[in-house]
């Protein structure tokens, strides 16, 4: 880890807060929308160390998060079927559903697994050749090159037992629809270094240009978030708006165009249904029809009640960005990791779960 | 049982059109998560097994139940093993089963005087791994100088368990004059700890998971008895012990501080962590303060005595590591917390469940 310590040194950490605080501004609101980056800053109380310049907000950048209620119901109601065996990202697993969770479906007898890598999945579906394997496609532009060569894989081998469904998410849509939106008022946005090693910085320059909004894309250490919000801050001191890349030992203007052709070999832009942002047009990308046999969606003709979402959360909000965690009055009472209401406090990259476990230590007193 | 001060006490509050909804679906049945070390298990257990079997030495809930028995103060415990896979960097089912019980006894100062060992074996197991599994259990059992001297075997049919299962238990002599006990810790204590954290829970899950990181992780399962004979040798006035298994240093810590009614603040940048266990850790999103240890001892007593206890720590077997990693404060009684390298100290919390790795 001596590469990321370089990144973490509470010296270049402090004088990296001092120089921010020090930019002559009136505060500022700033958004990520990455659920790494939502960990960091909770982590490593980075909020709190630049309050007087700038007020950090979380996005919708949590892969879990954004996945719809009635997405999760679909995929727990495949879970059910017989002769199938669900496989999915652990993160999933606690994710409440309209009435379960895969958790809970696993202990009452569906076949459910966890992998690391749709590969595993694939796998999975080779070694069990009389169960149909679906993988539950979840995440942005970062994990849907994984997904697509699952297919491709599964699709060289023949492989007619494996299918994918696919609710990958697209970022730069989902921030036109933010910026678009009466109730934000963002000064600037941190961008996620992960999706834009894929996707590169220019598909970002739309908020620069059109609509005046600094964009930095940054890294996931406390120094290269806080390297991205004094470069965001002295754009907006320049009045200037451009896209800028604080991460460049990761992501170059042109991204990955490698991975990107393995996506757009499989699957198309889609409109798509976010938790708390709603309908976006061509937001998210579905299997398309050459390769619709590998579509779970498409194999499975599954139809499930419209979800209702629970009562009092308000995870939608939180995800837009229009409040903190901590104004739900839900939050760290009836909702916790232990029984989590929505799932920004399920997911460990969800708002409020970051929020909650690392929740600053009062001085004294009851926390 | 005192419950977590802060948040978790408002989870007591009448529930509303809420109920249920995770709640009573997670009472329905037992989830993975139940057995996981975390909150749901700690609830499991009060709700279940102290309120079934009710009596003081089990509502204590130490690692081993101290009876006096003609004048002798008796240690027993009993732990049940069910790894996958069974055999792991670092060691194997067998030698779990060995170090698991001799450092239960060992939270309580005690010195392992018997173990008992129980086989549950899967119809199609293969004999050899059976029978390296058994020499591993005798050679941790002779490291720690004790003899299984019972034991009972069943097989089940095919599917019914997974490869094997081994339960064992252990008798042993705890201190006549002193009383090592979760709910001994007081203000002024530091923490101790004998090495590197979070290594058995990772080796054990990049093998069960095929997760080939090209790091090199072993379980750091070893038996405690010497480690905790020579700290006692030493004269130092030991308050508490816990070997910190399931739910990590997390969970150990927290139950002291809810038992013992005092708040522990850790100091990150004192804790041993491994840089190959750490690097894993990022990658997979977990919190190495939540993974699992087998050949690790926390040691709560007061500050004065900090340097004897560390240098006993250090010339003893598996010590060589030790390190103070916190102490305990003045309230509010139950809590655990961080001191961050950067930022301000934060609450560590029992996992719920299972840890969960992340997507990307």
């Amino acid at each position: 880890m001596k590469y990321v310590d370089e990144f973490r040194d509470p010296r270049a950490v402090r004088e990296l807060a001092q120089a921010i605080n020090r930019i002559a501004l009136p505060r500022v609101r700033l958004m990520e929308v990455c659920g790494t980056h939502t960990m960091s800053i909770a982590r490593y109380g980075l909020r709190e160390l630049i309050a007087e310049r700038a007020e950090l907000i979380s996005g919708p950048g949590c892969p879990v998060c954004v996945t719809p209620q009635g997405d999760i119901d679909w995929f727990l109601a495949a879970a059910r079927l017989p002769g199938v065996i669900a496989a999915t990202f652990g993160d999933m697993m606690r994710v409440p559903g309209s009435d379960s969770s895969l958790e809970q479906e696993r202990a009452r007898g569906a076949e459910v697994r966890v992998v690391y890598s749709p590969a595993d999945a694939v796998e999975l579906a080779r070694r069990n050749p009389e169960r149909q394997v679906i993988f539950f496609g979840i995440g942005f532009e970062t994990t849907a090159p994984a997904v697509a060569m699952s297919v491709l894989e599964a699709k060289g081998d023949s492989l007619a037992n494996y299918s994918a469904f696919c609710a990958h998410k697209l970022i730069p849509p989902a921030l036109a629809a933010l910026v678009a939106a009466p109730d934000l008022a963002v000064n600037g946005f941190i961008l996620p270094g992960h999706v834009s090693a894929i996707i590169g910085s220019r598909p970002y320059e739309f908020l620069a240009r059109e609509h005046g909004v600094p964009c930095v894309v940054a890294g996931f250490e406390p120094v290269d978030v806080l390297q991205a919000v004094r470069m965001l801050l002295l754009q907006i001191a320049q009045g200037r708006a451009a896209v800028e890349i604080a991460y460049n030992r990761a992501v170059a203007p042109e991204g990955n165009p490698k991975a990107r052709a393995v996506v757009s070999q499989v699957f198309e832009v889609a409109d798509a249904r976010w938790r708390g942002l709603g309908d976006i047009p061509a937001s998210g990308l579905a299997v398309n029809a050459q390769h619709a046999s590998f579509d779970a969606r498409r194999r499975f003709d599954l139809t499930v009640s419209p979800a209702v979402e629970p009562r009092g959360c308000r995870c939608g909000e939180v995800l837009r960005g229009a409040i903190h965690p901590e104004q739900c009055a839900l939050f760290g009472r009836r909702c916790t990791p232990r029984e989590p209401v929505g799932p920004c406090m399920v997911s460990s990259e969800g708002a409020c779960a970051a929020r909650y476990r690392y929740r600053a230590a009062p001085a004294g007193g009851e926390a | 049982m005192t419950r977590d001060a802060g948040p978790a006490r408002d989870e007591r509050e009448p529930r509303g059109a809420l109920e249920g909804r995770q709640g009573r679906a997670t009472r329905d049945v037992i989830l993975l998560s139940h057995g996981a070390g975390g909150q749901l298990m700690s609830e499991l257990i009060d709700d279940i097994f102290v309120r079934g079997f009710d009596n003081p030495i089990l509502r204590a809930r130490e690692d081993s139940g101290v009876i006096d028995v003609a004048g002798r103060k008796l240690a027993l415990t009993t732990d049940s093993f069910v790894v996958a896979p069974v055999v792991f960097p670092g060691g194997d089912i067998g030698k779990l089963a060995a170090c698991g019980t001799v450092n239960d006894l060992a939270a309580v100062g005690a010195q392992p005087v018997a173990l008992a060992a129980s086989f549950i074996l899967e119809e199609g197991l293969d004999q050899s791994l059976l029978r390296r599994c058994v020499e591993s259990l005798r050679a941790a059992a002779d490291e720690a100088s004790v003899p299984v001297i019972t034991g009972d075997t069943k097989v089940v049919p095919k599917g019914s368990a997974d490869k094997l299962f081994i339960t064992t238990s252990g008798l042993g002599l705890a201190p006549q004059n002193t009383t090592i006990s979760a709910s001994a810790a007081r203000r002024g204590d530091v923490v101790l700890i004998n090495g590197g954290i979070a290594e058995h829970g990772m080796a054990v899950l990049c093998a069960r998971e095929g997760i080939d990181l090209q790091l090199d992780i072993g379980s750091d399962c070893a038996p405690l008895n010497r480690l905790v004979a020579a700290l006692l040798d030493a004269g130092c006035d030991v308050h508490s012990l816990r070997d910190p298994t399931r739910g990590g240093v997390a969970a150990a810590l927290n139950e002291i501080a809810q038992q013992s009614q005092v708040c522990i603040e850790l100091r990150e940048e004192a804790l041993p962590i491994a840089p190959a266990v750490n690097t894993a850790c990022e990658l997979l999103g977990l919190d190495p303060l939540q993974v699992a240890n087998e050949g690790k001892m926390l040691v709560l007593l007061p500050e004065e005595q900090a340097e004897a206890a560390l240098a006993a720590m250090r010339c003893a077997p598996y010590g060589g590591g030790a390190v103070m990693i916190g102490r305990v404060l003045d309230g509010p009684a139950g809590r655990v917390q961080l001191k961050t390298r950067v930022g301000p100290a934060r609450i560590v919390d029992r996992p719920v469940g299972e840890p969960m790795p992340r997507i990307c």
